[in-house]
C-alpha cells in the first residue's frame, strides 16, 4: 500500500517535471530565433562570422542602425524611404478597409438574407487566390493604367487583400452586441443610423480596433504582390527592402538583422494590444455562426 | 416602372463587392483569359492570339510543374498536420500550466507577429552553413564536424523550409485551440473522470470533439493564407538548389517575370487558385459540419 503511494507521487512528480522541461523547450525555440535576431544586430561583425563561433557577447553597440537611418550610406538601402511608405500605405489601406468592412460585417452580423453563407464562403475565397498568382494580372492592369510603382495601386490592392477578412472578423464582434440594445434605443427615439453609432459602434469599439491593427500587419507584412508591383524608392515598402540586402550585396548579416528588427518593432507592439480580443473575435463569429 | 430600393444589406456590402471586383475578380477574369494566349511580356501583340488550351497541355506535359505541384502539396500536407499536432500539443502544456499562464499566452504569439519574409530570412541565416547559429551549435556541442549544406542539398533545404513553416504557423493554431480549451466547461471532463476514462479516453471523446472547430477555425485562417510559403522559399532558397525546393508560386513567379512567359504563368496561376480553393471550401465545410455538431450538443 505504502509503495502504491510512493509510486504514485513519484509518477506524479516525473509528470509534473515533464510538463515544465517540454514547456521550456517549447518556448526556447518560440522565442529563440527572434532573440538571436536581435542579439545579432547588436554584435560587430567579425564576431558574427568568427569560427569558431563567439557564444558570449563582448561587444555590443547600435552601429547597424546608426549606419541604416543615416541615408544611403554603407549598405545603401534607403531604409527611411521605405519605411515611409510602408507606413502610409499600410494606414491607408487599413483605414479603408475598416470602413468597407464595418460596413460589410454589420451586414452579416444584422440582417438575414438569401445566400448569405455562400456569399460568405465567396468573400473568403477572393482572399484565397496567393498573391503571386493575383499579383499577374494586376501587373498587367496597373502597367496599363500607370500606377505600378505608386502608392495608390499598393493601397488599392490591400484594401481588396483585407476586406475579406476584415469583414469576417467584424461580423463576430457585432454578433456579440446583443441586438435589443439597439432596439431599446431605437424605441427611445433614436433612428437606426444613431443607434448603430451611439450603441453598437462603442460595443464592437474594441474589437473593430483589433481588426484595424490585424489589417495593419497583414499590409504591413505582404511581400508578394509588393514585389512585383513597386519597382523604387517611390513605393518600395520594406519586406522588399529586406530582400533588397540579399540580392544586391555580398550579405550583411549584420545590417539585415537590423532592418529585421525595425521591422518586427511595430507588429511586435501591435500584436501585444489586440491579442485578447483577436482571438474572441475569430472564435466567436465561428462558432456561435 | 420605379427602380426597387436596394435593400440594407446589398447597399452595405457594395463597396465590398466594387473593391474586390475591380481588384480580384476582374483582374482574375483576365487572367484566365491570357492564360489561354501565348502572351509574352516582351511580345503585346501575342496578347491577341487565341490557343485554347496549349498552355495548359504544355504545363501538363511539364515534369517540373509536376515536381512543384507534388512538392508543394507535400509541403502543405506535412506542414499543416504537424502544426495541428504541435499548435494542440502547446495549447494543452500551457493550458496545464499553473502559473505564469498570461506571460506564456504571450510568449506563444510571438511568431505570429514575423511576416513571412521575416521568417525566411530568420531561417535562412540560422540554417546558414558557414554562420548559421544551427551548425555552429552542432559544432561547438560535437555533433558534427563539419558543416551541414543546410540550405545547398535539396532534401535537407525541404527540411529547413518546413521548419520556418511550421515555427511560423504552429502558433496560430495553439492560440485558437488554446481558446477553445479555456472555453470548456469542466463539469464533463469530471464527469468522464468519475465515470473512470483513462486520460486518453477523456481527452478523445471529452475534450476533443469540443475543441475541434476551433482547430478547423485555426486551419481554415491558415488555408486562406497559404501561399505565404512563397515569401518564405523566395528568401531562403528561390526554389534552389536547382529547382530542388521549387514550388508551384515560386514556379509561376519565375516563369511570369523571370522568362516573361505570362500566358504559361497564368495557366499555372489558375492551377494554385484551384488548389487553394480547394483547400479553404473542404475546410469551410469541416467548420460548418463541426459547429452543427457543437451546435447540437452544447
Amino acid at each position: 500500500m505504502m509503495d502504491d503511494n510512493a509510486t504514485a507521487r513519484f509518477k506524479r512528480r516525473l509528470l509534473k517535471i515533464a510538463h515544465q522541461v517540454g514547456l521550456l523547450l517549447a518556448m526556447v525555440i518560440i522565442c529563440l530565433p527572434g532573440i538571436w535576431i536581435m542579439l545579432t544586430s547588436l554584435r560587430p561583425p567579425v564576431e558574427i562570422m568568427a569560427k569558431p563561433p563567439v557564444w558570449i557577447p563582448q561587444e555590443i553597440n547600435l552601429d547597424a542602425y546608426v549606419a541604416m537611418f543615416s541615408g544611403v550610406g554603407k549598405g545603401g538601402i534607403p531604409v527611411l524611404e521605405y519605411f515611409r511608405n510602408s507606413l502610409i500605405i499600410s494606414v491607408t489601406s487599413t483605414v479603408i478597409a475598416i470602413a468597407i468592412g464595418m460596413a460589410g460585417g454589420y451586414a452579416f452580423a444584422r440582417f438575414r438574407f438569401r445566400g448569405k453563407s455562400g456569399l460568405f464562403l465567396g468573400l473568403m475565397l477572393t482572399r484565397t487566390v496567393p498573391g503571386i498568382a493575383l499579383s499577374l494580372p494586376l501587373f498587367f492592369v496597373y502597367a496599363r493604367l500607370g500606377i505600378i510603382d505608386t502608392h495608390f495601386g499598393l493601397i488599392l490592392a490591400y484594401v481588396a487583400l483585407n476586406i475579406p477578412f476584415t469583414i469576417w472578423l467584424i461580423d463576430g464582434f457585432f454578433r456579440q452586441v446583443p441586438k435589443d440594445l439597439a432596439e431599446a434605443a431605437q424605441i427611445d427615439g433614436c433612428t437606426r443610423w444613431q443607434a448603430f453609432w451611439q450603441v453598437e459602434f462603442p460595443l464592437a469599439g474594441p474589437g473593430i480596433a483589433s481588426s484595424a491593427i490585424f489589417a495593419f500587419l497583414t499590409s504591413w507584412n505582404e511581400f508578394a504582390l509588393a514585389s512585383q508591383l513597386t519597382r523604387s524608392v517611390n513605393s518600395k515598402t520594406l519586406p522588399v527592402g529586406l530582400l533588397d540586402y540579399t540580392a544586391e550585396f555580398t550579405i550583411d548579416w549584420r545590417g539585415m538583422c537590423a532592418l529585421a528588427v525595425v521591422m518586427i518593432i511595430p507588429a511586435l507592439t501591435l500584436t501585444f494590444i489586440v491579442q485578447k480580443h483577436l482571438v474572441s473575435g475569430l472564435t466567436s463569429g465561428a462558432v456561435k455562426g | 416602372m420605379r427602380p426597387r430600393r436596394l435593400s440594407a444589406p446589398v447597399l452595405l456590402l457594395l463597396p465590398a463587392f466594387i473593391v474586390l471586383a475591380a481588384v480580384v475578380l476582374v483582374p482574375l477574369l483576365l487572367s484566365l483569359y491570357s492564360s489561354f494566349t501565348p502572351f509574352r511580356l516582351t511580345r503585346p501583340a501575342t496578347f491577341f492570339t487565341f490557343i485554347w488550351f496549349d498552355n495548359y497541355i504544355s504545363i501538363f506535359a511539364s515534369r517540373d510543374f509536376w515536381w512543384a505541384f507534388g512538392r508543394t502539396v507535400l509541403l502543405l500536407t506535412v506542414a499543416l498536420n504537424l502544426e495541428m499536432l504541435l499548435g494542440l500539443g502547446l495549447a494543452m502544456l500551457v493550458e496545464k500550466a499553473s502559473r505564469g499562464q498570461r506571460l506564456l499566452r504571450t510568449l506563444m504569439m510571438f511568431p505570429m507577429m514575423f511576416s513571412p519574409i521575416l521568417v525566411g530570412f530568420q531561417f535562412k541565416f540560422m540554417f546558414n552553413d558557414n554562420v548559421g547559429v544551427v551548425n555552429n551549435a552542432l559544432q561547438s556541442l560535437g555533433l558534427s564536424n563539419s558543416a551541414i549544406p543546410w540550405l545547398i542539398d535539396g532534401g535537407l533545404a525541404f527540411f529547413a523550409i518546413s521548419a520556418a513553416e511550421i515555427w511560423s504557423s504552429t502558433s496560430v493554431f495553439a492560440i485558437l485551440i488554446l481558446a477553445g480549451l479555456l472555453a470548456m466547461p469542466k463539469e464533463p471532463i469530471e464527469a468522464a473522470r468519475v465515470d473512470g476514462c483513462t486520460p486518453w479516453q477523456t481527452f478523445r471523446y471529452v475534450t476533443w470533439p469540443f475543441v475541434m472547430p476551433f482547430a478547423y477555425i485555426a486551419m481554415t485562417i491558415r488555408s486562406l493564407d497559404v501561399a505565404r510559403a512563397y515569401d518564405i522559399v523566395k528568401i531562403m532558397t528561390d526554389g534552389g538548389p536547382a529547382g530542388r525546393t521549387e514550388l508551384l508560386w515560386t514556379l509561376i513567379s519565375r516563369t511570369a517575370y523571370g522568362d516573361a512567359r505570362m500566358g504559361l504563368a497564368n495557366a499555372m496561376a489558375y492551377v494554385s487558385i484551384i488548389l487553394s480553393i480547394v483547400f479553404t471550401v473542404y475546410f469551410f465545410r469541416k467548420l460548418a459540419a463541426a459547429r452543427v455538431q457543437i451546435g447540437a450538443e452544447w
